[in-house]
This record gives C-alpha cells, structure tokens and sequence, in this order.
C-alpha cells in the first residue's frame, strides 16, 4: 500500500533550518531518516517546503478569487514536507512515520494514497 | 424448530467469530467478511432444511461466504486485488482436514488497535468477534441504535482504507499493543458492572461477553501473565455478583456481602490464573487488582482479610499503575486496616481540585471522616457523595450509612 507521510513542523523547527547553531543537527536529522527510507526501497517520492510565510492560499468565493498571504490554517504545526511510501501495511508505515525527526517536535500524519479508480 | 435450522444457529453462535476472523483476515475488510457471512447464512438457512446439515458445517459456511465475497468484490470492480487470497482461501476450503487456523487473536489486536479511536475499540470487538447487534451493543453504551451503527461502519472502513494488518504483532511490538486488547476487554466488563448498578436487563449484561473473550485470550496467547490477571480479576468480580444486592435490591458493600453466596468455584479459578501468571514474576497492573480481589475473596473459605497485604498490594498498584481509582482504593484499604490517619493523610494528598465532582472521593472522605470522629465533616462529605451519585441503590446505601450512623452519633 502506497501512504503519504505528512510531516509538520513548529515554528522553531522552521526557524532551526537557518540558525547557524542548530542547523547542522537539524539537517543531520532529515538525512538520516530520508536516508534510512531510501535505503530501504521504499520512497515512492517526496519533497521538503519552504516555509509557511513563502505560502500563498487561494479561494473563490461567490465567484472571486480571494488571494491571501500565509497558509490556510492558522495553527501551531505547519507543513514542512511530505513522503509517499510503498510498505506492507499501517504498522508499518506508522514505524517509519515514528523516526521523522518531526514526530518528536510536532507530528505527522499518515495517509493511505487513494486508489486509482479502476484499481484491480 | 428444524434440526436444520437449530443447526445453522449453534454454527453462527459458535463459530461466528472464527469465520468473521477467517474471512476478514484475507480480505483485510471486517464488514465485508460479516456481509459475506450473513449471505452465508441465509443461503444455510434455506438449504440446510432441504438438503441435510452438512458434514462440517463450518467449512460449508466458508466456501458459501467465499463465494458470496467474491461475487461482491466482482460487483465492486475489487476481485483481482484479492485474487491471491481468494485462491489460498479456496485451497484451505477444498483440502483435505477442512480445519482452518483461529484468526480470532489477529482479530482482536485489529480492534484494539491504537489507529482505532479508543471509544469504538469494545463495540467494534463485540460486534465483530462475538457478532452481538448494534442496537444491542449500543444499549449497553447508553447511545442512540443509529449512531452506534454508524461508529462501527466507520471504523470498519478505516480500517480497510488504512490498511491496518490482521496480523499478531511482533514480540517486540506486542508489550505495546496487549495493553489496549485488555482494556478493550476490561471495558466491556466494567460497562457491566456499571449497569449492574443502574438495575439493567440481564440481556444487556456484557460481563459474560468480557469474560469469553479473556477466556479465548488466555487460550490463543498463552503465557502472557497480565493476560490470566485480567481473567482472574473478572473472575473473582463475578463470583460475588449474587451477593452484590440484596433480596430487595439493595447496593450491598463488599464488608457487609454474604460470602455463603459468593461463588468457590470461580475464586478457585481466579486463583489458579493467578498463581499461573506470577511465575512470570512480572508485574502488571491486572495481576495486581487480581490479587486485591483474591484477598478479599478469603472469606468465602472462613479465612479473615489479610487487610495489611491489601495496603502492600495498593502501595504498589499506585506506585507503578497510578490512577485514580488505585488511590481512592489505598484510601478505603488504609481504613479498613486500621490506619486512619494514615488514610486521611493519603486522601489529603490528592490533587482536590479535580476531586470537587467524584463521588467516590467524597464517600471515602466521609468513612476517613467518620473514622477519626469527625461526624460533622463526615455527614457532610456523605451529603456530597450521595449528591454525586446516579444510582440510587449506592444513594440509599449512604444515606443508610452516614446518617444514621450520624443520628445515633
């Protein structure tokens, strides 16, 4: 089963990715769990976003296009990246989602990729 | 009623969770197993009267729900995702012994696992492992019939969109997930007991449920000693149930039951599970409330309460299994040790403020109260409790208590 890895950050995690004290365990951390999956076989792809305050939401209400600064939710964990990856099942899937190095600062949420239509 | 149709009951009665085990363990798909099964059923209800009870009605009922699993995954455009387990299926049906492997333990970890919100986990077991009813089940949870439907459809579905394994975990895994199988178990129990108190129809009782699925725990995962505890501790619960009220349906505490109707049988059974389980010499939290219970249970064989092994076994479950009910128990077994102060001192303790609306916090502090001779304060914690409590039965067993007591004072 293919399950997408939504991995969220707080804002310092965020901040750690550009302070010259911490960036380098903070990178280090990413490496090796991106690492670890790769060497395993199992990214099917993935990728690592810019920040929150480089995001811009769209919406049409009433038939306007409302354009905003900023993400949509306003809340303590942001999106930082994402994985899909191919394993057994959500056990798992779960055990890889546990060593992000996001688990431990904020979360991340598992989510099976939805089936093409005609999946046989 | 037929021969047939007694036939094709006591096959679903007693195998239905075998073959929901069986079916949803190949398809990763509960709800589909049931649906494949109660066509099963009905197919047997019909044939069964014309054609005879087969020679192994268990393995009829599979291939006819197989078959029926098939046919509906077709429907849905799905077969050739399962065309590999249809095909094992098939051969474990048409070999020779027609003995299949008891999926049921695969089942409960499936049930009872963390990715299932914890409020569905006993009403998903129940249903799915002992085929008990919605409305049912839904009676014992004090929730509407159509919301309790609606629950378990969701959760089957997670777990079938979410791919959770119907599988037994892995030792290393599986110190982390028996837990949440017991206290899916214990819950059920403890729901019957609850209802005990508010005077529900023995139809909705669950205890006996509770107490088969422990049972089928303790048979398919044998050795694991929190395990036989939470057995034994049901066990020794049920063994006093006839003695919990009294002929005019009053709440009877523990010190005041009639042992003579306490039942020796099930005590001697708790104690073989326990005795069986501390040759582990591992402890856990079951074992240990097994073992309070074990002690009261000496009375029904004329021994007096080891009231101080009691406090040791409290010491020790609120040590490492601390809750709220574990200290509220240390509090009630001080007492009934004799050690007052040290009761009230235990009960001073505890964090008060989150206390303001439990019952059983203020009817211990009414007996701490009541022990040291403040019948003042005693009465007026007694009022608190009886305030706080749904149950009548336990209502009217304080007010019998304190203010009485409290007159004569």
């Amino acid at each position: 089963m293919q399950y997408m890895l939504i991995l969220n950050e707080t804002a310092a995690d965020f901040a750690d990715r550009s302070d010259p004290a911490r960036a380098d365990d903070y990178w280090a951390g990413w490496n090796a769990f991106i690492g670890a999956m790769s060497a395993a076989g199992i990214v099917v792809n993935g990728d690592g976003l810019l920040p929150p305050e480089t995001a811009t939401t769209v919406r049409i209400r009433d038939g306007e296009q409302i354009v905003e600064d900023g993400p949509f939710a306003d809340s303590k964990e942001q999106l930082a990246g994402y994985f899909v990856i191919e394993v057994d099942d959500l056990d798992a899937a779960l055990a890889w989602a546990a060593q992000a190095p996001s688990a431990v600062t904020a979360s991340v949420e598992i989510r099976p990729v939805m089936p093409p239509p005609n999946a046989a | 009623m037929s021969a047939a149709v007694a036939a094709v009951e006591r096959a679903a009665r007693d195998a239905y969770g075998r073959l929901v085990a069986i079916l949803a363990s190949r398809f990763g798909d509960i709800a589909g197993a049931e649906d494949a099964l109660s066509d099963a059923l009905l197919a047997a209800l019909q044939r069964w009267p014309e054609q005879g009870i087969p020679a192994n009605p268990v393995g009829w009922l599979v291939t006819a729900a197989r078959n029926y699993a098939i046919d509906r995954y077709r429907r849905d455009g799905r077969a050739a995702g399962y065309a590999e387990d249809l095909r094992m299926l098939e051969q474990e049906v048409t070999g020779k012994s027609q003995e299949f492997p008891d999926e049921r333990l695969k089942l409960l970890f499936v049930c009872a696992h963390p990715a299932i919100d914890a409020g569905v986990r006993t009403p998903l077991m129940l249903q799915a492992v002992l085929g008990l009813d919605a409305a049912r089940i839904a009676r014992a949870f004090l929730v509407a019939p159509a919301t309790m439907s609606q629950r378990l459809v969701r959760a089957k579905t997670k777990i079938r969109a979410a791919g959770i394994a119907f599988a037994v975990p892995d030792p290393e895994r599986l110190a982390e997930r028996l837990p949440p199988v017991l206290e899916t178990i214990y819950s059920a129990f403890g729901l019957a007991w609850e209802d005990f108190w508010v005077g529900a129809t023995p139809a909705d009782d669950l205890s006996a449920e509770a107490i088969f699925l422990a049972r089928l725990l303790v048979d398919l995962l044998p050795g694991e000693p929190e395990t036989e505890g939470l057995l034994a501790l049901m066990l020794f619960c049920e063994a006093r149930r006839p003695a919990r009220r009294d002929a005019a349906g009053r709440f009877v505490p523990l010190a005041d039951q009639n042992v003579s109707l306490w039942s020796k049988a099930l005590i001697e059974a708790g104690d073989a599970l326990l005795i069986a389980a501390s040759r582990h010499a591992r402890f856990g939290r079951f074992q240990c409330e097994a073992a309070i219970q074990s002690a009261h249970s000496q009375r029904a064989f004329g021994r007096a309460v080891p009231t101080g092994a009691i406090v040791g076994l409290y010491n020790l479950l609120v040590d490492r299994a601390p809750s709220f009910g574990a200290s509220i128990g240390r509090v009630a077994a001080l007492l009934d040790d004799g050690q007052a102060e040290a009761a009230a001192s235990a009960l001073a303790r505890l964090p008060s403020e989150r206390l303001r609306t439990h019952q059983p916090y203020w009817a211990a502090h009414a007996a701490v109260m009541r022990a040291l001779g403040n019948h003042e304060a005693a009465r007026a914690s007694a009022e608190q409790a009886i305030g706080l409590s749904d149950d009548p039965a336990v209502r009217d067993h304080l007010i019998a208590r304190f203010h009485l007591t409290d007159t004569r004072a």
